[in-house]
């Protein structure tokens, strides 16, 4: 009796289907890879180090070997520098050929041996900042400008190890321990949080009210949708800086107009004074990004089946009604996807804010704080550490949509 | 509500409410267009509109509603109560044409959202069609100004000079008398701020970003989308996670490495960055596209003895055309738009991108013009593309990008 049982395992077809997947993938993971992954790993990295600007370019042992004359008395004058500040060098030394005619006669100085021309010194460690500054008596045979002349064009091969401070085992929380203590990094989480909740729920509002209005069709449906979706689609700077224009305390159309209306005595500085500046940097935001709610929403409406509607007709709703019970559950689902994924994506925006008021004015979000530390304040270590911050929020707000979305099919 | 339902009370209330939406529309169209001021006034609006709204409801003619409108605009203006206070520099002629044309923009409308009214109790659904009416047409002015003014503005700020600006900075109004001198500024950014460079620079980086990312992101997600092996599901996850790393965070890093490997300042260096952020997007967008096309076409060309390469390059590709036109699009989109990493990466003029070549010009020596003129070189082109492929572009965004 032969067992006809149906195959175990994996077979040679789903094993070369296996294969051929992660070939395809290869590439694209260890891009993606090498891009996203190594550079959070070195952010967890420098977030725990204290690195600042100034140690993105390590420093280098800087030597100077001349022929001088003091009186008719010839010198040999070695100078040794350690130009960085706060690290000590180790492992200094130089070496050098003297040009044919010049000995030297006088003692050389500690570490230093010569072998033929050859002078080649070890000066050991050199302290932050060391600018030593040695003489050697020499004699010359011959014309002493030329040989000047040639100890100057003279190759120096010089040696001196700085601790690196990104690579070296010092660790520090300081970051962190500085970033939780302020009063300033609580009140930079509430203008983030403010920021994104209204702004993402302004544009998922605003989204929504454009796609009602859109939502049937009639003669240029297709211009006015694709006029809406203008915010959404022009670079960040080109409206970013016209709505800084617009709304200049001096020389902007809006106060003009608001002035002339009667609306307001004198200017406003919208993008400039503490409340306002946060509110209208949310307006923008809203601005810039209903149009990508409207669209999500707009492509949901029009997938709904009609017939639940003719239905409701019959039974005698109003639009209002019909509204409320019927396109809203549908339109539920998308709404609270659209929501999660917008309010991941605006925790994270930078470029508005930075462009708008560069952060100024209580405008500053967790994002541009990052920048402001790194680069502003030069400490990249601090920057680090609030990026570190901003991730760990991510990964919540992830877990939070993924649970959403595995009840959401379709998308 | 209930209240409310009565076409003596709705049609006097919309109507007012109306008067008021076209008062001040119609006011922020006129300074905008002349720069003189005529100001949407409160109590006019509403007595205009509350008389129009009153007439149509309860003389069910449309005639009859818009001869009241007109009377009551022009009484109104007779007696300084008019629904827009007009300055001095309006003459007598000119009040009355925009008196006349107001009441025409508040009658007109008002006569199809009230047009089912009538003058005592109304059903439920007569109200409100009425009020959606209302808000529709409230909607569309709202969403085309919140649209088009502040890209009005961009335009024409770029074609005034600096004292025109100071002087009213309301009078939008195009100096024809200037000729080509209109256009100053942007002859300045193209011969003396290298903005030709610039443009160029930022077309060959999006078209370079939008081949690679489609080269290594369609094999990924057809992998994803169509084979079957061991952890699939992470994949699909990961790649929405990767998607929303935010860049600021992963601009540090990348800022240091360049740094020290000395692709700062390097073109090289942006196009090398820019296919890594936009190849999680185009993936996740292809993979939804993949799925969605009949498994059964391949399997019939995988019987028919061909190699699954074979497969995706004969069959799937071709089929897959318009997806890959509208992730395309959308990539060179991102790219063109790409700000951050441009700043922080590009510090030699020669080698800027145009959002790049933009910022630098954000400068209190650079006349305010002149940066309104960058703006509008930069969004013209991706307009331009963006209307000419508008049905690939909204079938792309919606296939998964939410990204912005």
């Amino acid at each position: 009796m032969t067992d006809i049982s149906p195959p175990k395992g994996r077979g040679a077809l789903a094993r070369r289907e296996a294969r051929l997947a992660w070939g395809l993938l290869f590439p694209t993971i260890a891009i993606v890879a090498l891009v996203v992954i190594v550079p959070l790993l070195a952010i967890f990295w420098i977030s725990v180090k204290p690195v600042t600007l100034g140690d993105l370019r390590p420093a280098e042992i800087r030597t100077r070997v001349a022929l001088r004359e003091r009186g008719d008395q010839p010198l040999l004058e070695l100078r040794v520098i350690n130009p960085s500040g706060e690290q000590e060098m180790t492992k200094a030394g130089l070496n050098v050929t003297l040009p044919e005619g010049v000995t030297l006669t006088g003692d050389l100085p500690q570490g230093c041996a010569m072998d033929g021309q050859d002078l080649s010194c070890d000066f050991g460690t050199l302290e932050p900042g060391a600018n030593e500054r040695f003489r050697v008596d020499a004699q010359v045979t011959g014309d002493t400008r030329a040989a000047e002349r040639a100890m100057r064009d003279a190759e120096v091969t010089a040696t001196g190890h700085v601790s690196n401070v990104l690579t070296n085992s010092t660790f520090t929380l300081e970051n962190f321990r500085r970033l939780f203590s302020g009063s300033e990094f609580w009140s930079v989480l509430g203008i983030t949080l403010f920021y994104t909740v209204f702004g993402t729920l302004g544009a998922l509002v605003v989204g929504l009210f454009a796609a009602l209005l859109l939502n049937k069709s009639f003669r240029g449906q297709g211009i006015l949708r694709g006029l809406y979706l203008f915010p959404y689609v022009a670079p960040v700077i080109a409206v970013a800086f016209t709505w800084i224009t617009l709304f200049d305390p001096y020389s902007g159309s809006a106060n003009a107009l608001l002035v002339q209306m009667g609306v307001s005595e004198g200017a406003i500085n919208f993008f400039g004074a503490k409340p306002l500046a946060l509110i209208m940097v949310t307006v923008f935001e809203i601005w810039r990004y209903f149009p990508l709610s409207f669209l999500f929403i707009l492509a949901r409406m029009q997938s709904i089946d009609t017939d639940m509607y003719e239905a409701a007709d019959m039974d005698g709703a109003s639009p209002f009604q019909k509204f409320w019970y019927l396109s809203m559950p549908q339109l539920l689902g998308i709404l609270s996807v659209l929501f999660l994924l917008r309010f991941i994506w605006t925790f994270n925006k930078f470029d508005d804010i930075f462009l708008l008021t560069g952060g100024n004015a209580g405008t500053r979000v967790l994002t541009v704080n990052v920048y402001e530390q790194a680069f502003a304040v030069s400490n990249i270590g601090a920057g680090a550490a609030v990026a570190v911050v901003i991730f760990a929020c991510l990964l919540v707000f992830s877990g939070l949509f993924f649970r959403t979305m595995s009840r959401e099919e379709g998308l | 509500m209930k209240i409310l339902h009565k076409g003596y009370l709705a049609g006097p209330i919309i109507g007012a409410l109306w008067a008021l939406v076209m008062s001040v529309t119609l006011g922020v169209a006129i300074s905008f267009a002349t720069g003189a001021a005529a100001k949407p006034a409160l109590i006019g609006s509403l007595i205009l509109g509350l008389a129009t709204g009153f007439a149509r409801v309860r003389i069910a003619n449309r005639w009859a509603a818009d001869a009241v409108a007109v009377v009551v605009a022009l009484v109104l203006m007779a007696i300084g109560l008019g629904a827009l206070q007009f300055d001095e520099s309006f003459n007598f002629v000119w009040r009355v044409v925009l008196s006349v044309v107001l009441a025409g923009t508040v009658s007109i409308p008002l006569n199809s959202i009230l047009r089912e009214l009538q003058f005592g109790a109304l059903t439920r659904h007569q109200f409100e069609d009425a009020v959606i009416r209302f808000l529709t047409g409230f909607g569309y002015i709202f969403f085309t100004a919140i649209v088009v003014i502040p890209f009005y503005v961009m335009v024409m700020t770029s074609m005034k000079s600096q004292q025109q600006l100071m002087l009213n900075p309301l009078d939008f109004s195009i100096d024809l008398s200037r000729g080509w001198h209109l256009f100053d500024s942007y002859y300045e950014l193209m011969t003396r701020f290298h903005f030709g460079r610039y443009l160029w620079t930022s077309f060959y980086v999006s078209v370079l970003t939008v081949l690679l990312t489609l080269l290594f992101s369609v094999p990924g997600a057809y992998a994803v989308a169509r084979l079957r092996f061991r952890g699939q599901k992470v994949f699909s996850r990961g790649i929405l996670l990767i998607y929303m790393v935010p860049m600021i965070v992963l601009a540090l890093p990348i800022y240091i490495a360049y740094s020290m490997v000395g692709l700062r300042n390097s073109i090289l260096g942006i196009v090398m960055i820019y296919p890594v952020t936009t190849i999680p997007v185009a993936l996740y967008m292809l993979q939804g596209y993949f799925r969605g096309l009949p498994v059964e076409v391949e399997e019939a060309g995988l019987m028919d003895g061909l190699s699954r390469l074979k497969v995706i390059w004969k069959i799937t590709l071709p089929l897959a055309l318009p997806a890959m036109a509208s992730v395309g699009l959308y990539v060179f989109m991102i790219a063109w738009n790409e700000f951050l990493l441009a700043f922080m990466l590009l510090d030699d003029p020669s080698k800027f991108t145009l959002t790049r070549g933009i910022a630098s010009l954000n400068s209190s020596e650079i006349p305010r013009q002149h940066l309104m003129a960058g703006a509008v070189i930069a969004t013209v082109p991706i307009m331009a593309l963006f209307l000419g492929l508008e049905r690939f572009m909204t079938r792309g965004l919606t296939a998964g990008a939410v990204k912005g």
